[in-house]
C-alpha cells in the first residue's frame, strides 16, 4: 500500500473518532450540566430515563429529531437552513486542529494526534472559531423576525468585543514559545507552565472564553429571560439541536486551547498517559462553565463591551508589550 | 441603495418568559435602546368588582385569594379589614396576632418569590430556587393552619377560620431561626456582586416626585425614598403594638428597590417574632357578634344561633349604609378597596385599589433611555402580578 493511502486511511480514523469523541461530550455535557447545576441548587437532575438521567441525552435527541420543522414564512430559506449548518460545521472544523497529545510513533510512522497538523495551528483555529459566530449571525437574520434579529445584533458586538481579546490573550504564550504550532506551545511549557508567566493574560482570555462560547455571564445573543431565545427562537428540532451542537463544541474546543495554552496541555506525571492529563484539565473548564452558569447574572452587551474595549484591551496590551520586552532583553522570564 | 435606521416597534409578551404573567409592553426601540414603551394590561381581567356586587360581603373572601395569589393571606386581611371598618367591629387580640403573622409570612413569601424571578431574570438562576426552598417552608405552615397551599381562605369578618393548628409554633419558630441565614446566603450571591450591581444600579430610575405622582406605593415607593407604610400610617390589625423599622432608599433605582425588599424580610420576621412572643390567649373569631356566624356546636344545639346563621348565609349581614376606603400593606403596596354600601348584605360597588395596576402605570416613565435589557430588570424590581393588577 503506497503511504499516500495509508495517510489518507489514518487521516479518516483521526477524524472519525474525534467526531464520536465530539458527539459523546455533546451529548453528555448537557447530561452533566444539568446535573452539576441540579445538585448546585438543591435538586438532583435527571433522574427517569435511565440509570441517574444517564439515558437523558438521548431522549432529548429523539425528541428533537422528531419534532415538526417550522419555517417562518418570510424567512429567507437559504440561510435559514444553512446557518446551522454553517455554525455546527465551523466549529467542527476549528477542532480539527487540536493536538491530543504528543506525536505517536506506530509501526515505524510519525502519527500527530491531531486531525490536521498545521505549523500554525491557532491561527487556523482562531479563524474558524470567529466563522462560527456567522452561524449564529446569519440565523438571526435570516428569520425576519424582531427577536432574532436583536439576538444577531448583539452577536456582532459580542464578536467584535471579545475576538480581539481572545487573539491578543493568545498572543502571549506564542510569544514565548515563539510559535504558532500548538504542539510547540505544549513543548515549551515543559519547564513551567505558561499560566504562572501569564496570570494576566489568562484572566484576559478566560473572560473572552466565555463570551466565545456565548455562556453565563455573557450568553447575551440567546438571552432567554430577555429575547425569549434570541437568535434560535424560530429554529425548532435538528436545526435548534444544531445550533447547540455547535456552541458545545466550541466549548470543548476552547477549553482545550486553555489546556494547551496555559496548563501545560498533555504535560503531567507519567503515571498517567498523557491524553488523560489534557482531558483532566480539560475537564476542569467544562466545570467552571457549569459553576459560573449556576453563579453568575448575565452582564447588558453594552457592558460586555465597555468590559473588553475599555478595560481588557488596554490590559493585554500592555501585557503583550512586557512579554516582548521580557524576552528581548532577557529577564529572566524563559529557561 | 440608501441605508436608513428606523425605529423598531416590538411586542413584548403577553407570551414572553420574563413578563411575569400576560403584560404586553409594546416597546418602540432604537437600537437597543428604549425611546418609548406602552404596558398594556387587561389580559387577565375576570370582572373581581363586578362579581362582588352580586355576593355576600363573607363569600368573596375567597375571590381576593385570587388577587395577588402570591399575597393571599394579605389580601384576606386586606378586605376582612374593610368590611371590619364598616361594620365598626374589630377581631379578637388572638385573632389580631395571628392574621399579623400570617400576613407577615405572606410578605416573605412574596419577596421571596419576587427575589426568585427577579434574579432569574437577569440571569442568576441559583437563587431562583434557593429562594423556593424557603418559599416552601412558609407554604408548609400555611399548608398546615389552612388546609391549602396557594389560595388559602384563611381570614374571617370577625377573625380567622381556624385556631394555629398543633406544632404551629415551633415550626413557625424554627423557621425564624434559620431565615436570617438564608437571608444573608442571598445577600452574599447579589448584594455585591459586580455583575447584579452593574444590571441593577442607575436602571429605570423613579424619583421621589414621580413615584408620588404616579401614585406608586409599596416597595417602589420606599425605594424612591419616601417614608410611606400603611402599616404605620394607618395601623390595622394591631400593627401599632409592633416595633419594626419601614426602610427606605433614597436612589430610586432596581438595586434600591432591591435592598428595600431585602430589608423588608428582615423586618417582616421581626414582626413575626414579637407576635409569637405575645400570642393572646382567647377565641380567634368574634363571639355573639351580630355579624359572625356562631360555632358549629352552637348551631346544632341553640335554636337562635341556628337562625342567625341561616340568615347571615341567606341574606347576609345588616350593613351600616355608608362609604368606605379601607387601605393595607400588602407585598406589592397599597391594596386598598373602596365599598360603597347599601345596607343590604351585599356591596353596592366594591373597588378595588390594586397596587400593581398603579405601579405598572410609572413603567414607561422608568424605562426611557434604557437598553431592552433593562426592561425586565424594570419588571422585576415593580414586582407585580397580573391576577391583582387585572382583577
Amino acid at each position: 500500500m503506497s503511504d499516500a493511502v495509508i495517510g489518507a486511511l489514518i487521516f479518516l480514523v483521526k477524524f472519525f473518532l474525534l467526531f464520536a469523541i465530539i458527539s459523546v461530550f455533546v451529548l453528555y455535557a448537557t447530561w452533566y450540566e444539568r446535573k452539576v447545576i441540579g445538585h448546585m441548587q438543591q435538586r438532583i437532575g435527571p433522574k427517569r430515563v435511565g440509570w441517574h438521567g444517564l439515558l437523558q441525552p438521548v431522549a432529548d435527541m429523539i425528541k428533537a429529531f422528531f419534532k415538526e420543522d417550522s419555517i417562518p414564512r418570510d424567512a429567507d430559506k437559504l440561510f435559514f437552513w444553512s446557518a446551522p449548518v454553517i455554525g455546527t460545521v465551523f466549529a467542527m472544523m476549528a477542532a480539527l486542529a487540536i493536538p491530543f497529545g504528543p506525536p505517536l510513533v506506530l509501526f515505524g510512522r510519525h502519527i500527530t494526534l491531531d486531525v490536521v497538523h498545521l505549523p500554525s495551528g491557532i491561527l487556523y483555529m482562531l479563524a474558524m472559531l470567529s466563522l462560527v459566530s456567522f452561524g449564529v449571525i446569519f440565523a438571526g437574520l435570516s428569520t425576519k423576525s424582531k427577536y432574532p434579529i436583536i439576538g444577531a445584533q448583539r452577536e456582532v458586538a459580542q464578536v467584535i468585543s471579545y475576538e480581539l481579546i481572545l487573539a491578543t490573550a493568545l498572543l502571549n504564550p506564542v510569544i514565548m514559545a515563539g510559535s504558532l504550532d500548538l504542539t510547540k506551545i505544549v513543548d515549551a511549557q515543559s519547564h513551567l507552565w505558561f499560566i504562572f508567566y501569564q496570570p494576566v493574560a489568562f484572566v484576559c482570555f478566560l473572560i473572552s472564553m466565555f463570551a466565545v462560547s456565548a455562556r453565563v455571564p455573557f450568553d447575551l445573543p440567546e438571552a432567554e429571560n430577555e429575547l425569549v431565545a434570541g437568535f434560535m427562537t424560530e429554529f425548532t428540532g435538528m436545526k435548534f439541536s444544531l445550533f447547540y451542537f455547535a456552541q458545545y463544541v466550541v466549548i470543548f474546543t476552547v477549553s482545550m486551547l486553555a489546556v494547551i495554552f496555559f496548563f501545560g496541555g498533555w504535560l503531567g506525571p507519567s503515571f498517567l498517559p498523557p491524553v488523560a492529563w489534557l482531558f483532566i484539565k480539560w475537564a476542569f473548564f467544562i466545570f467552571l462553565y457549569t459553576w459560573s452558569w449556576g453563579t453568575f447574572p448575565r452582564y447588558r452587551y453594552d457592558q460586555l463591551m465597555n468590559i473588553s474595549w475599555l478595560i481588557l484591551l488596554p490590559i493585554v496590551i500592555i501585557n503583550i508589550l512586557w512579554t516582548g520586552f521580557a524576552i528581548q532583553f532577557g529577564l529572566p522570564y524563559l529557561h | 441603495m440608501s441605508v436608513e435606521t428606523r425605529e423598531m416597534l416590538i411586542n413584548m409578551g403577553p407570551q414572553h418568559p420574563s413578563t411575569h404573567g400576560v403584560l404586553r409592553i409594546i416597546l418602540k426601540l432604537d437600537g437597543e435602546r428604549i425611546a418609548g414603551s406602552e404596558p398594556e394590561v387587561g389580559y387577565l381581567h375576570r370582572g373581581f368588582e363586578k362579581l362582588a356586587e352580586n355576593m355576600l360581603y363573607q363569600q368573596f373572601i375567597p375571590y381576593t385569594d385570587r388577587l395577588d395569589y402570591l399575597a393571599s393571606m394579605n389580601n384576606n386581611q386586606s378586605y376582612v379589614v374593610a368590611v371590619e371598618r364598616l361594620l365598626g367591629i374589630k377581631a379578637p387580640p388572638r385573632a389580631q396576632a395571628i392574621r399579623v403573622i400570617m400576613s407577615e409570612l405572606g410578605r416573605i413569601a412574596s419577596h421571596l418569590v419576587w427575589l426568585a424571578t427577579h434574579a432569574l431574570d437577569i440571569g442568576a438562576m441559583t437563587v431562583f430556587l434557593y429562594c423556593f426552598r424557603e418559599r416552601e417552608a412558609i407554604i408548609d405552615l400555611f399548608e398546615a393552619a389552612a388546609g391549602n397551599r396557594l389560595n388559602y381562605n384563611y381570614a374571617r369578618i370577625g377573625g380567622v377560620a381556624f385556631d394555629l393548628p398543633k406544632g404551629f409554633k415551633e415550626n413557625l419558630q424554627k423557621f425564624l431561626d434559620i431565615f436570617p441565614e438564608k437571608l444573608d446566603e442571598y445577600h452574599r450571591l447579589l448584594t455585591k456582586n459586580r455583575i447584579w450591581l452593574s444590571r441593577t444600579k442607575g436602571i429605570g430610575i423613579l424619583t421621589k416626585e414621580q413615584a408620588i405622582n404616579w401614585g406608586t406605593s409599596g416597595p417602589v415607593l420606599r425605594g424612591s425614598g419616601v417614608e410611606w407604610d400603611i402599616r404605620k400610617a394607618f395601623p390595622y390589625d394591631g400593627y401599632e403594638n409592633y416595633d419594626f423599622d419601614v426602610p427606605t432608599n433614597q436612589t430610586g433605582d432596581v438595586y434600591g428597590r432591591y435592598l428595600v425588599r431585602m430589608e423588608e424580610m428582615r423586618q417582616s420576621r421581626r414582626i413575626i417574632q414579637q407576635a409569637i412572643e405575645h400570642l393572646p390567649d382567647g377565641p380567634v373569631i368574634l363571639q355573639d357578634s351580630p355579624y359572625v356566624s356562631p360555632s358549629k356546636e352552637k348551631i346544632m344545639t341553640e335554636n337562635f344561633s341556628l337562625m342567625k346563621h341561616m340568615v347571615l348565609t341567606i341574606k347576609g349581614m345588616r350593613t351600616p349604609v355608608a362609604t368606605l376606603y379601607s387601605a393595607t400593606e400588602n407585598p406589592k403596596g397599597e391594596l386598598g378597596f373602596y365599598i360603597v354600601s347599601d345596607g343590604s348584605g351585599k356591596p353596592y360597588k366594591l373597588k378595588i385599589r390594586a397596587p400593581s395596576f398603579i405601579n405598572i402605570s410609572a413603567m414607561p416613565t422608568m424605562l426611557k433611555g434604557n437598553y431592552v435589557a433593562d426592561v425586565i430588570a424594570v419588571i422585576g424590581s415593580l414586582d407585580f402580578v397580573f391576577g391583582e393588577c387585572d382583577r
